[in-house]
């Protein structure tokens, strides 16, 4: 009951955050809109046992990356984009699509709910060795090869930024 | 070696690892042995030496196979599947890149932005393209689908000066991670039907359930609009002409050939493998897709005077035939598909390598105006040219016939005939347009421009793609042989 109460919490944080974080016309606030977000889904992995996850959620991604996008709102000049009003008015074609595939989702989602048997309820931390260690266990078993080629992936962002960004290459 | 990484692990990721050390290398190599930019086309050696091992390895693993009499090798406890069908497509990324990389460097001087980062950036996205294609894994597949189109995103934006370059990889990026988004969302429902990310696994929990049970069809909806916008399928398609118009058009080769090949590998793989049993939902969808991007594709190309946006609606169309072999789904359907993206890559190339051709200094050359007259002035290119439009319309003797034959038959054979009238009276509207460009070719007056100059690089190119063209339309037996190969799994 009062893991059903906190989800509802945490999910409220998550989607209230995420949908202040696109409407703010203030970079600043946006960001900080984002935190709240990604605070809900810390809760929300907290709440399946996944300590590990709830523990990168903060440190990475809020400490780490909604700080470089504070840095970079911070260093860039979007004093001009905040005046600026959208140039298309379609916005309300995208609520439209957005209200269609929502209702969609539900719908699915309704109906399928009773052929989805739950899955196994994670065990709690104290009858296995602990979440950080499984992880630890997978990630380096079974999915050695994605991660080793997310490794690549994120020297392609590198390099890629530094060429799309550089004056002079 | 551990229990993790086991010899048959290696043997299968070799040309993986081979292009990503090469890929590396390049990155290397430029900062610090040639730091003069008219040094920089040696590197394509590098590229050329990393195509060799990479082939190299393919071929071990081809032979293997042959000689072992197995149907596929899986490694890393199925995470990558080597079979028929991985190795099909790996030749044509092999053969892709290295076509796209011998032309590339006169064009990127032209523009003033050859840099030793864009071999690397080949390499690094066929390797994602290898990942693609050999993939058996839903992690796997998206981080190497994802590794493929990063590269892109930089490629498409690579001439920094040009405002068009930029926005087309500003879109490029922006829908491109919005339908990744969407795609990765359907793999997570895919994941929670199944319990695994391994694709063998998510067959037989999708395979237990009702064709039509609501989870699996939003797995697959929206699987399928991740996977369609990165064939350029209509609806998913506006990205397309504007990334192929603003990208240097060795990269849209690239993109037209590389990245759409490797998506359909990894649509066959997603609707071939864990989606076969809800074929019955999957199929009107699929019609509706073909048949909108056959529409969208052939109408939009009438009315466009840039050659690469032409060619980027007739790609568009391009998908729809293709589809429409999975549609039909029988041997002939998936043979037809195999053998169209194979016909496709070679022509498409030709047809933009002859727009690199037309790129001069002060003479941006991607209008139909451009290419006036060009008989009088090189006729060399014209009726190379020509031969790509022939083929890219379908008409015999050419390639494209023997792609648009397999399709069509297979549609009949299946009884689609509603289908397959309307993808024949396509065929017709494609004639017109690749039309105009031949008579602006053969029959306009020459206007006075600067004559073509070519590098050897670009004749060799151009001689493969046009004598494999005119080959598998004259003498297809050992393509249709090697596209049988591709079916077995």
């Amino acid at each position: 009951m009062a893991d059903t109460i906190l989800f509802y919490i945490f999910a409220a944080f998550v989607l209230g955050g995420g949908v202040l974080t696109v409407t703010r016309r203030n970079s600043v606030h946006s960001a900080l809109w984002l935190i709240v977000s990604l605070l809900g889904t810390a809760g929300l992995f907290l709440l399946r046992q996944a300590e590990f996850l709830f523990a990168v959620q903060i440190i990475l991604y809020i400490g780490g990356v909604v700080l470089l996008i504070l840095f970079v709102v911070m260093l860039v000049n979007l004093d001009e984009t905040a005046r600026l009003r959208q140039f298309n008015k379609a916005w309300w074609v995208a609520l439209a699509c957005a209200v269609v595939v929502g209702i969609e989702i539900w719908y699915v989602l309704n109906r399928g709910l009773e052929t989805l048997e739950p899955g196994e309820a994670p065990q709690t931390a104290a009858t296995i060795e602990g979440n950080t260690e499984r992880l630890a266990d997978v990630l380096f078993s079974e999915y050695l090869l994605p991660f080793e080629i997310a490794s690549l992936l994120l020297l392609v962002a590198i390099v890629g930024s530094v060429v799309m960004a550089k004056k002079r290459i | 070696m551990s229990q993790f990484y086991t010899s048959t692990d290696h043997f299968v990721l070799v040309p993986a690892i081979m292009l990503a050390l090469f890929g590396c290398a390049v990155l290397l190599f430029d900062f610090f042995l040639f730091p003069e930019p008219r040094q920089r086309k040696r590197l394509v050696w590098f590229l050329f030496a990393g195509e060799i091992f990479t082939a190299a390895g393919l071929w071990r693993q081809q032979a293997f196979l042959a000689s072992e009499g197995l149907p596929e090798i899986t490694a890393f406890q199925g995470t990558l599947t080597v079979d028929g069908f991985s190795l099909f497509f790996n030749w044509i990324f092999v053969a892709v890149s290295l076509l796209v990389a011998i032309v590339s460097w006169r064009y990127l001087e032209i523009e003033g932005e050859h840099h030793g980062e864009y071999y690397g950036l080949i390499l690094l996205a066929q390797c994602g393209m290898y990942f693609l294609a050999t993939g058996t894994d839903l992690i796997t597949l998206f981080i190497g689908l994802e590794l493929m189109a990063l590269c892109f995103y930089v490629m498409v934006g690579f001439l920094r000066e040009r405002k068009r370059s930029n926005e087309a990889a500003m879109k490029y990026l922006l829908l491109g991670a919005f339908s990744s988004g969407l795609m990765v969302y359907g793999f997570s429902v895919m994941y929670g039907l199944a319990g695994s990310t391994k694709l063998r696994a998510v067959a037989a929990a999708i395979a237990s359930r009702d064709a039509w049970d609501p989870v699996v069809f939003l797995a697959m909806a929206t699987t399928a609009v991740g996977v369609l916008f990165k064939v350029s399928a209509a609806p998913f398609h506006m990205w397309a002409p504007d990334a192929y118009e603003g990208a240097p058009t060795t990269v849209t080769a690239f993109l037209a050939v590389g990245s759409k090949a490797a998506s359909f590998a990894f649509l066959m793989r997603i609707f071939l493998g864990p989606l076969e049993t809800a074929r019955p939902a999957w199929e009107p969808l699929l019609v509706l897709v073909a048949v909108l991007s056959l529409t969208i594709g052939n109408l939009a190309a009438i009315t466009q005077n840039n050659v690469k946006r032409l060619l980027a609606y007739s790609s568009i169309s391009h998908a729809g035939y293709i589809l429409l072999g999975l549609i039909a789904g029988n041997a002939t359907g998936l043979k037809g598909m195999a053998v169209y993206i194979l016909v496709y890559a070679f022509m498409t190339l030709g047809a933009f390598l002859v727009v690199v051709a037309l790129r001069r200094e002060n003479l941006i050359g991607e209008d139909i105006e451009d290419m006036a007259g060009l008989m009088h002035r090189s006729p060399g290119y014209a009726v190379l040219m020509l031969i790509f439009l022939l083929s890219l319309a379908g008409i015999p003797p050419t390639a494209g016939f023997i792609g648009k034959y397999y399709i069509f038959l297979a549609l009949l054979e299946t009884s689609h005939y509603l289908l397959a009238a309307l993808a024949a009276l396509y065929v017709a509207v494609a004639i017109y347009y690749y039309f105009r460009i031949v008579r602006s070719m053969f029959i306009s007056e020459a206007v006075a421009a600067p004559p073509l100059e070519s590098t050897v690089g670009l004749r060799v190119a151009l001689a493969v793609t046009g004598v494999l063209t005119l080959a598998i339309g004259v003498y297809p037996e050992p393509f249709l042989r090697l596209a049988q190969t591709s079916l077995v799994r």
